[in-house]
C-alpha cells in the first residue's frame, strides 16, 4: 500500500466503481463519492459499467461471475485507481477477483493488477490519499455499522471514523455490536428471509439503543435492508450512505424515505 | 449409514427455532458470553495470532503426510500395548465397538464428550444391543434424558434454561424429595454429581472421545472442564478411544501449541480445568488405568475430503468460536442444523459427510459475514468453503430453479451494457415514480421474503449512469 501511495501520480485518474445498488438505487451516494474524490485531487470517470458480478459468485455460478469479472478488468484497467463506495463490491475485486482466475495465468495477472489498485472509498481517501478531513458539516448525533466485507476484507474500520470527526456539528455515538451482521448478505436476505429478519431486528435494537438520529454505513445493500426494517417497525431513523455525510450532500431524502419528508 | 438428519428441512427447522421462546432466552444469555471471553483471553497474549498461524501450518502438515503419521501413531499404540482398529464408516465403529465391549462382558459405559461417537451414533446401537451408555459430561448427560443431539459442539445444551433441565431431572431422578430446591445450576449440578457417581464405579467400558493423537507417542489427549473424562477412561477395566482419523499431530510440542489456542478460542480459558493424556493400558507399578486400551480410528467420510478443496476443513480442532460469533447460529441454535456439526464448522462439514444434496441449506444459510473465519484458531476459510459448496450445487443443478432463473436473467442483462442501461433506466424510473409519495415499498411483486420482514426503500428513479451522462457528457471529453 505504502509504495503506491509513494508513485502516486500528482492527479490520479480514478475509475469509479459506482455498485449496481447506487446505480439503480441512489446515484446520489456516487456523486458524493465523486465530489470526496475531487475534492481530494482526483480526476473522476465513471465508465459505461454493470455488476462486478457478486450475486453470482455467491451464488456457485462461476462462468457468469468469470465473464462480468473479465469485462470488470477492462472496462478498469486503464485507471491509476478503482474506487468504489461499497467494501463489499470493493472486495469482490480486490479480493475475489484473483481467486477466480486462479489456473488462468493470464487472467489471473489482469485480476492482479485490478486488485492491488481498487479501493472502498473512504480507506482510498484515508489510506492512499492521506485524507484528513473533508470540508463538511453535519449538525446531530449519528452511529455508523460496519459492514461486514469492508471491515473483514477490507480493514475498513477506523477510516470511515477518522473523517466523520473532521464533519462539523457531528458527533459519533458507537452502537453495542457495531461489527456484527446486519443479516443482510445479499440474496441471503430472501432466501432465508426468516433468519435475515431475526439478525437485523437484533441490530436495529442495537441502532435504536445508541439514541442517535442517524445510522451511516459504507455500503447500500446493508442500509437498505436496516432502513427498510427500520421504517417497517415505525422507528423514526434517518439513514444514509457516510459519503452523503461527508460531501455534505444531504439534499435527497434519506433511505426509504418520500421526497417531502426531509429532515426539519 | 450414520445418525439420522433432518438437514433437508433447515428452514422448517429455523422457523421453528426462531418462534420458541425457551431457546430464544437460552440462546441470548449465552451469545456474549464467549464472544467476550475470547476476546479477552486472546487479547492478553501477545503472540496469539501467530499462535494461530503456528497451529493452521501444523494442521497442514499433517494431513499431507496423514497416512505417515496414523502409521507411527499406530505403532506407538501397539507397543504401549494398547490396540489400534480402523473403521472406514460408522457401521464398522459401531460393530468394533460393540465388540469390545460384549468382549469385556459390559453392561455399563460411561462416555466422555465426544462428537464423533454422536456422529456414529454408537448410544443407540449399544441400547438396541442391550448396553446401557451413560454420557458423565454434564451438558451431554442432559441431553441424553431428553433423547437429544447436542446443540453445540462444546456446550452440548447450550440451547436449554436450568428451569427446563430441572423438569428433566425431576422426571427422571425419580428419588428426587420433591421439596428439595434445584433452581440453582450448581444444585443441578451437585444432583447430577450424586447420580454418576454410582455410575462411574459400575462402568465396565469407558469411551472418551480424542482432541488431539500425538504421533510420536501414541497419546490420546481430552480437555473438560467437569473431569468427568478422567474417571470415564480410569476407573472401567476397558478404555475405549474413538477418534476421527484428522486428530492426528506429529508431537507433543504441536500439541502444546494447539492447546493454547483450543481453549482460547472456545471459551477463553487459558487451559481447560483438564487436560488429559493417556498412553496405553495400565502399566504394572500404575496406581490405577485400564487393564485394556482401544483405539477406534475413524475415517466416515475424511479420507474422500484430502486432496480436494475441503481439505482445509479438516484443520478443525472443534473449539466452536465459529459458532459463537455467527449471527445465523445466534438467531436459530445448533438443532436447526439437522445434523451432528452446527454452525458454519457444520455447514461446510455436514454436506462434506452427509452429502450436498441432503445438507446444501447449510452452506447457503449464511450472510458471508466472515465472523467465523477471522475466529478461527486454525484459519479455516470456512465463507470460501461453503461457497464451494454452492458451486458444486451450481454445477449439479441443485440450486433452486427460482434463484438460478432469476440470476441467469441478471447475468444475461449484466453482460449487455446497453441492454443493462436501457433495461435498469426503464425499471428504475418506473420504481422511482411508483414510490415516489412513501419512498419506500412494503409490498413488492417477487420479493415477498424481503417485504416480509421490512419495506424496500424506493429508487431516487434516474439511475446514476444516465445522470452522469447527461451532467458529464461535455466535461468528460
Amino acid at each position: 500500500m505504502s509504495d503506491l501511495t509513494m508513485s502516486r501520480p500528482e492527479k490520479p485518474r480514478v475509475g469509479l466503481f459506482v455498485t449496481c445498488l447506487v446505480d439503480l438505487m441512489r446515484p446520489s451516494v456516487g456523486f458524493a463519492a465523486v465530489k470526496l474524490l475531487e475534492d481530494a485531487g482526483c480526476i473522476v470517470e465513471a465508465p459505461v459499467q454493470t455488476c462486478c458480478g457478486q450475486p453470482a459468485y455467491n451464488s456457485g455460478d462461476r462462468g457468469t461471475t468469470r465473464d462480468l469479472a473479465q469485462r470488470m478488468i477492462e472496462t478498469f484497467q486503464g485507471f491509476d485507481y478503482v474506487v468504489a463506495p461499497s467494501g463489499s463490491c470493493a472486495g469482490m475485486i480486490k479480493k475475489h477477483y484473483p481467486e477466480l482466475f486462479e489456473e488462468d495465468p493470464n487472467w489471473r495477472a489482469k485480476a492482479d493488477a485490478l486488485a492491488v489498485k481498487t479501493y472502498e472509498l473512504t480507506s482510498f481517501l484515508v489510506d492512499v490519499l492521506g485524507v484528513t478531513q473533508v470540508d463538511a458539516s453535519f449538525e446531530g448525533a449519528v452511529t455508523y455499522h460496519d459492514s461486514c466485507s469492508g471491515l473483514r476484507e477490507l480493514g475498513v474500520k477506523s477510516q470511515p471514523r477518522k473523517l466523520l470527526a473532521s464533519v462539523k456539528g457531528l458527533t459519533l455515538v458507537e452502537m453495542n455490536d457495531s461489527d456484527v451482521c446486519c443479516g443482510f448478505g445479499g440474496t441471503f436476505a430472501v432466501k432465508y428471509s426468516d433468519i435475515s429478519g431475526a439478525i437485523v431486528d437484533a441490530k436495529v435494537k442495537n441502532i435504536e439503543a445508541s439514541h442517535a438520529p442517524t445510522l451511516l454505513a459504507g455500503d447500500l445493500g446493508c442500509l437498505m435492508n436496516m432502513a427498510g426494517k427500520l421504517s417497517r417497525d415505525g422507528k423514526p431513523i434517518e439513514v444514509r450512505h457516510v459519503a452523503e455525510i461527508l460531501a455534505s450532500m444531504t439534499d435527497e431524502p434519506a433511505i426509504g424515505l418520500a421526497k417531502d419528508a426531509l429532515r426539519k | 449409514m450414520t445418525v439420522h438428519t433432518t438437514s433437508p428441512q433447515f428452514k422448517q427447522n429455523a422457523a421453528r427455532a426462531l418462534h420458541d421462546p425457551q431457546l430464544q432466552k437460552a440462546l441470548n444469555n449465552v451469545k456474549q458470553g464467549f464472544i467476550d471471553k475470547r476476546r479477552a483471553a486472546a487479547d492478553k497474549l501477545p503472540e496469539f495470532e501467530a499462535l494461530r498461524d503456528s497451529a493452521r501450518d501444523i494442521k497442514n502438515h499433517t494431513l499431507e503426510h496423514l497416512d505417515l503419521y496414523l502409521e507411527a501413531y499406530e505403532e506407538k499404540v501397539k507397543a504401549s500395548g494398547g490396540h489400534v482398529h480402523f473403521a472406514r464408516n460408522a457401521d464398522e465403529a459401531r460393530e468394533i465397538i460393540l465388540k469390545i465391549c460384549r468382549d469385556a462382558g459390559a453392561k455399563t459405559v460411561t462416555k466422555g464428550k465426544s462428537m464423533i461417537s454422536e456422529e456414529i451414533g454408537i448410544n443407540h446401537h449399544l441400547e438396541a444391543n442391550g448396553i446401557r451408555p451413560v454420557e458423565t459430561d454434564l451438558g451431554e448427560y442432559i441431553i441424553q434424558l431428553r433423547n437429544e443431539m447436542p446443540s453445540h459442539i462444546i456446550a452440548p445444551a447450550v440451547h436449554l434454561n436450568a428451569s427446563q433441565v430441572e423438569q428433566d431431572f425431576r422426571r427422571v431422578h425419580t428419588h428426587l424429595d420433591a421439596k428439595r430446591d434445584l433452581s440453582e445450576p450448581v444444585q443441578l449440578l451437585s444432583e447430577a454429581r450424586a447420580v454418576l457417581r454410582e455410575r462411574f464405579l459400575a462402568a465396565d467400558v469407558g469411551i472418551t472421545g480424542a482432541n488431539f493423537l500425538v504421533a510420536e507417542t501414541g497419546t490420546s489427549i481430552i480437555v473438560t472442564n467437569e473431569g468427568n473424562g478422567d474417571l470415564t477412561q480410569i476407573l472401567p477395566r476397558t478404555h475405549i478411544v474413538l477418534a476421527s482419523i484428522e486428530k492426528l499431530v506429529p508431537t507433543l510440542e504441536d500439541v502444546s501449541q494447539l492447546l493454547r489456542v483450543l481453549a482460547r478460542s472456545a471459551t477463553g480459558q487459558e487451559m481447560s480445568v483438564y487436560t488429559t493424556f493417556s498412553t496405553g493400558p495400565r502399566r504394572s507399578g500404575d496406581a490405577d488405568g485400564p487393564e485394556n486400551y482401544h483405539v477406534v480410528l475413524i475415517d466416515n467420510g475424511r479420507s474422500a475430503m484430502l486432496g480436494t478443496s475441503f481439505e482445509e476443513m479438516l484443520r478443525c480442532i472443534r473449539c466452536g468460536a465459529c459458532m459463537n460469533h455467527c449471527p445465523v447460529y445466534h438467531a436459530v441454535g445448533g438443532h436447526a442444523y439437522g445434523w451432528v456439526y452446527p454452525g458454519p464448522m457444520g455447514a461446510v462439514l455436514t454436506p462434506s459427510l452427509i452429502g450436498v444434496d441432503k445438507a446444501g441449506h447449510l452452506p447457503n444459510a449464511s450472510t458471508f459475514c466472515g465472523r467465523c473465519e477471522s475466529v478461527c484458531p486454525v484459519r479455516i476459510p470456512l465463507p470460501k468453503l461453503m461457497r464451494h459448496w454452492r458451486e458444486r450445487e451450481f454445477e449439479r443443478h441443485l440450486t433452486p430453479a427460482s434463484v438460478r432463473s432469476g440470476l441467469g436473467l441478471w447475468g444475461f442483462v449484466a453482460k449487455r451494457p446497453a441492454l443493462y442501461r436501457l433495461a435498469t433506466r426503464a425499471a428504475m424510473a418506473t420504481l422511482g415514480f411508483a414510490g415516489r409519495q412513501r419512498g419506500r415499498f412494503s409490498w413488492l411483486p417477487l420479493a415477498k421474503g424481503w417485504t416480509k420482514y421490512r419495506d424496500f426503500p424506493a429508487p431516487q428513479g434516474e439511475t446514476f449512469q444516465a445522470r452522469w451522462k447527461r451532467e458529464r457528457n461535455g466535461r468528460a471529453a
